[in-house]
């Protein structure tokens, strides 16, 4: 048997990763002794770009720190204003922006039902979630205009009032997708193929988990019941019924994936009472002209649960006219490098990809 | 759960009914939703080219171009929106800021082209039948500009008859920087101020909290600013981007604002701190304290010209002190900025009539270069029976002797012939002095060309405006006094010339009022009387006005300088603050080369 390790370079550009990024790998045979998670692909500076853009302007650029799920950025950046500034939102807007986020996260979930199948080879169920998400990008087209930027949670309430008839197209698409939901499971978790390579892969150690600051599905997949809309809500979160899952295992991958599958029925059961209890009303408390609109001198640290955990942002303002600082939380920091970096360590290289997109790592929260 | 796990086998097949199904792929190319953010389309005609879209974009994805076939206007830039669509993140911005409504999105979202070039498109020029494919668009409650003005505090009608305080209250500094917030800094106000004022400057200065920044910015060009704050007859406010679907930015009350935080001449003198060149040597002699020669005398003086004015009356500010009543300009705010021009080092002779007291010759050979700014002071007569009966009098002539202080006795029913500025003026002081007024005017109220904040503040003063009513007669009693006034009706017909509706008397229409005065106010001009004929005979004149070098303001005698009322013929302090500013940089030519 060789003593020596191989080195393998899995990206930039690579279906299995999520994103432009790139996990240099040592390995011996076929399993990992060491991966090393080398970003820079995908630098784009949002930031730095923030400082020299007024606040409206900066609104624009946050979307773009994740593409998949670009709505947690929006409320933040919103949220993160209305805090130094002390604007109220409407109650109407609230509810919206409760629809909106629930709707992200589903359509999150949608595309990671396709990467988590697709790194195992089943592409059946990737055909279908990806096609039914677009669903529901139909909706956030209707509603604002854009399919993936949707650029509509800004500070101050959001962009337009919902138009005619949008409630009722949501929760038919609402029941369609649980129907649906059905037939994934059958696909999926009934898949004794699927089984067999979630468990038991990718275990985190529970007990280190909140040290290594491990957020969202994958926490919760260590059987903690760590949710930022019920351990701080936000929004009209603390008015809505909803449950944060339980797992009992062993934190796996098969573990992160039943909270993903619990929490996107959770989803459209908040969709469903966001839509049943949102009162009428104003939808934005405007903000004066954006070409000298000052923010008064303070800071705020805001938070929200994304699809793939506690996504926060820091925000300094100088009292002028442009953010100080914006300094950007994302989950994949931590998932993606100390994460990843520890968990791939003895595993098989066939299971990388498919312990990363477990994960939920997304390259351009490490790189802001 | 073995590897023969049955139901785990069979379970995955039970996706094999999708085939059975109606497929749901989307069709190529699906129509856009209602607010998609798609291609841009620029209503041309609606668009004013004042560039808040470019100015708002992130990308720097739009410029603001000439096309061939747009001009510009007053209030229209006569540039237009040009998009890199290689730029573009479709943020919807440029919309939402546009403040006229003319920028949106369309649902065109597919563009190919093998031109790179062809990326930078002009809406609206390169894609002229997208109008009906608007989706993403922005209307008065959605649009970020901000159309409504923060209301300026009044006295009450009533309360404002009983004396001649000031009726506009100010801004304090919160609504001051809520209605500087309101600018959106596109610069179309500065192109129609007559003296090109820089206008975004300042306003972006109150914004900001900073009010001696503002008022530094505003004296570069005014050295009346505070007169102007308070009586302009504001342009700009007309031409704004916001008054489109709007309110126009309170131009004219910002500049009050921040000017009377200045409270002394002293202060003035602080925060503007002017730079005094050291004397040239050149003596400048000016002719009329009114708002051209003090612009005129400032900016010389602070060029190191020896300036002297000669007054004819015993106080600064010319028509806007003694044409101007007091519950707009009141005497401490004139009096203040005349006294901050005598302290930077003009000299005014008061008192002092030229023609009379000293000769127009004795001033034209003792100075390098005259200045004359003696404005219109000789009122126009309405040329009809019984105007010289006592009771019927000029309004100039009226505002003249209560602004210094005198007293008319008009009895209790006061008529005022006119629908300008000073016929306003005359029936609000008439009120002031406890008489029941009517205004008679010939056209319509919209046809006044008074400020219509004033025409409803002499409603709201219970003024009674008749319009369309051609003066016929005043009737005079036996002793030669004013009885009453006689006018008729007029009915308002097309101009075949394509003009203004002109009125045409209805016959028999006549109508009697009861008065003890009559008061014309239909226009005035100057009085030349003091020039002599030699050099008058070198210089031209057309309809009573001196014609002059638009840049340099010099007349024929390239000795002699002309501006104010006796040059242009809009009438009013800013353009006469314009021609002072003007003349300046024209001696300046003229004496140092």
């Amino acid at each position: 048997m060789r003593e020596e390790t191989t080195t393998i370079y899995l990206g930039p550009q690579h279906p299995g990763i999520t994103g432009n990024m790139m996990i240099k790998l040592q390995v011996k045979g076929d399993t990992v002794m060491k991966a090393e998670t080398h970003i820079g692909y995908l630098h784009r500076g949002f930031e730095k770009l923030m400082e020299r853009r007024n606040w409206l302007q900066s609104f624009t650029i946050v979307c773009r720190i994740c593409v998949p799920e670009p709505d947690p950025n929006e409320e933040n950046y919103s949220r993160a204003v209305e805090e130094i500034e002390g604007r109220e939102v409407p109650e109407r807007a609230k509810y919206i922006r409760v629809m909106v986020l629930e709707l992200a996260r589903i359509a999150s979930y949608l595309l990671w039902y396709g990467g988590q199948n697709g790194s195992a080879g089943l592409y059946t169920m990737g055909q279908w979630s990806v096609g039914d998400r677009n669903y529901i990008l139909d909706l956030f087209e209707e509603l604002t205009g854009g399919r993936v930027y949707h650029m509509y949670i800004w500070p101050g309430g959001v962009r337009r009032d919902l138009p005619e008839g949008f409630a009722d197209k949501v929760l038919k698409t609402m029941d369609y997708l649980e129907k649906r939901l059905d037939e994934y499971d059958k696909l999926m978790f009934e898949n004794s193929i699927f089984q067999k390579r979630a468990q038991g892969v990718g275990i985190i150690d529970p007990a280190k988990a909140i040290e290594w600051g491990v957020v969202g599905p994958p926490l919760r997949g260590c059987g903690i019941q760590s949710d930022v809309r019920k351990d701080d809500p936000y929004e009209v979160y603390d008015k809505l019924d909803f449950e944060v899952p339980k797992i009992e295992g062993q934190s796996d991958v098969w573990a992160r994936a039943l909270v993903r599958r619990f929490e996107i029925r959770e989803s459209i059961k908040i969709i469903r009472q966001v839509i049943e209890k949102m009162p009428t009303g104003e939808v934005y408390n405007k903000v004066p002209n954006p070409m000298k609109w000052i923010v008064p001198k303070g800071d705020a640290y805001v938070k929200t649960e994304s699809a793939r955990g506690e996504f926060g942002y820091y925000m300094v303002s100088d009292g002028s006219d442009k953010p100080r600082r914006v300094h950007v939380k994302g989950p994949a920091y931590v998932h993606g490098i100390s994460l990843l970096e520890n968990l791939l360590v003895g595993e098989n290289i066939a299971d990388v990809s498919f312990i990363m997109n477990s994960l939920g790592t997304c390259p351009p929260e490490m790189e802001r | 759960m073995g590897f023969f796990d049955l139901k785990g086998l069979l379970s995955p097949l039970t996706g094999l009914q999708q085939f059975g199904r109606k497929p749901h792929t989307l069709t190529y190319t699906k129509e856009a939703a209602d607010r998609y953010r798609g291609l841009h389309y620029n209503k041309l005609d609606q668009c004013i080219g004042c560039g808040n879209c470019s100015t708002i974009c992130m990308n720097e994805a739009i410029d603001m171009i000439h096309i061939e076939g747009i001009e510009g206007s007053k209030g229209d830039s006569g540039l237009r929106p040009r998009v890199d669509n290689g730029r573009c993140c479709w943020c919807a911005l440029c919309v939402e800021v546009c403040p006229t409504g003319s920028l949106n999105l369309t649902k065109d979202f597919i563009y190919v082209t093998d031109d790179a070039d062809s990326f930078l498109w002009t809406p609206g020029k390169s894609n002229p039948d997208a109008e009906e494919k608007i989706s993403f668009h922005s209307d008065v409650d959605t649009s970020l500009s901000m159309y409504q003005r923060v209301p300026m505090r009044e006295m009450d009608g009533m309360e404002r008859i009983e004396s001649f305080a000031e009726v506009v209250l100010g801004y304090n500094d919160e609504e001051a920087r809520a209605e500087a917030q309101r600018c959106i800094s596109c610069s179309l106000c500065t192109e129609v101020c007559p003296d090109h004022m820089h206008i975004p400057e300042y306003i972006n200065a109150i914004a900001r909290g900073e009010n001696e920044e503002a008022i530094r910015i505003i004296y570069d060009n005014n050295p009346l600013p505070e007169m102007c704050g308070k009586v302009c007859t504001r342009r700009c406010e007309d031409v704004c981007a916001i008054a489109v679907r709007g309110e126009p930015v309170a131009i004219r009350w910002l500049k009050r604002y921040a000017t009377e935080q200045a409270k002394t001449a002293d202060m003035i003198k602080e925060i503007v701190n002017p730079k005094i060149e050291e004397p040239n040597g050149k003596k400048v002699g000016i002719i009329g304290a009114g708002p051209s020669g003090l612009t005129a005398g400032y900016y010389l003086a602070l060029r190191g010209f020896d300036v002297t004015i000669y007054e004819a009356k015993s106080h600064g500010g010319g028509m806007t002190f003694y044409g101007i009543p007091k519950y707009r300009l009141p005497y401490e705010s004139i009096n203040k900025q005349v006294e901050y021009l005598q302290k930077i080092g003009v000299k005014i002779n008061f008192n002092t009539r030229v023609g009379k007291d000293i000769q127009f010759e004795e001033i034209y050979n003792q100075y390098d270069a005259v200045f004359i700014g003696i404005g219109f002071e000789k009122p126009w007569t309405l040329g009809m029976k019984g105007e010289d009966l006592n009771g019927s009098m000029q309004a100039v002539k009226f505002l003249e002797i209560i602004n210094e202080g005198g007293t008319v006795d008009i009895g209790k029913h006061v008529v005022v012939v006119g629908g300008g500025n000073v016929a306003i003026d005359a029936a609000r002081v008439a009120k002031r002095l406890g008489a029941d007024v009517d205004i008679v005017y010939r056209r319509r109220v919209q046809d006044m060309p008074a400020d219509w904040e004033e025409i409803e503040g002499a409603e709201d003063e219970g003024v009674n405006i008749i319009p369309q009513g051609i003066p016929i007669e005043v009737l005079g009693d036996k002793n030669g006094k004013v009885k009453a006034f006689r006018y008729a009706k007029a009915e308002m017909v097309p101009d075949p010339k394509g003009g203004r509706p002109r009125p045409q008397q209805i016959e028999g229409s006549e109508t009697d009022i009861e008065c003890s005065t009559v008061i014309a106010a239909i226009g005035q001009e100057a009085d030349y009387s003091f020039f002599p004929e030699e050099i008058k005979s070198k210089i031209n004149f057309e309809r009573g006005r001196f014609v002059v070098n638009h840049e340099t303001k010099q007349t024929d005698d390239p000795k002699i300088f002309a501006g104010g009322d006796a040059v242009n013929r809009t009438a009013d302090a800013i353009s006469a603050i314009a021609d002072g500013f003007k003349a300046v940089k024209g001696i300046e030519k003229y004496l140092l080369g």
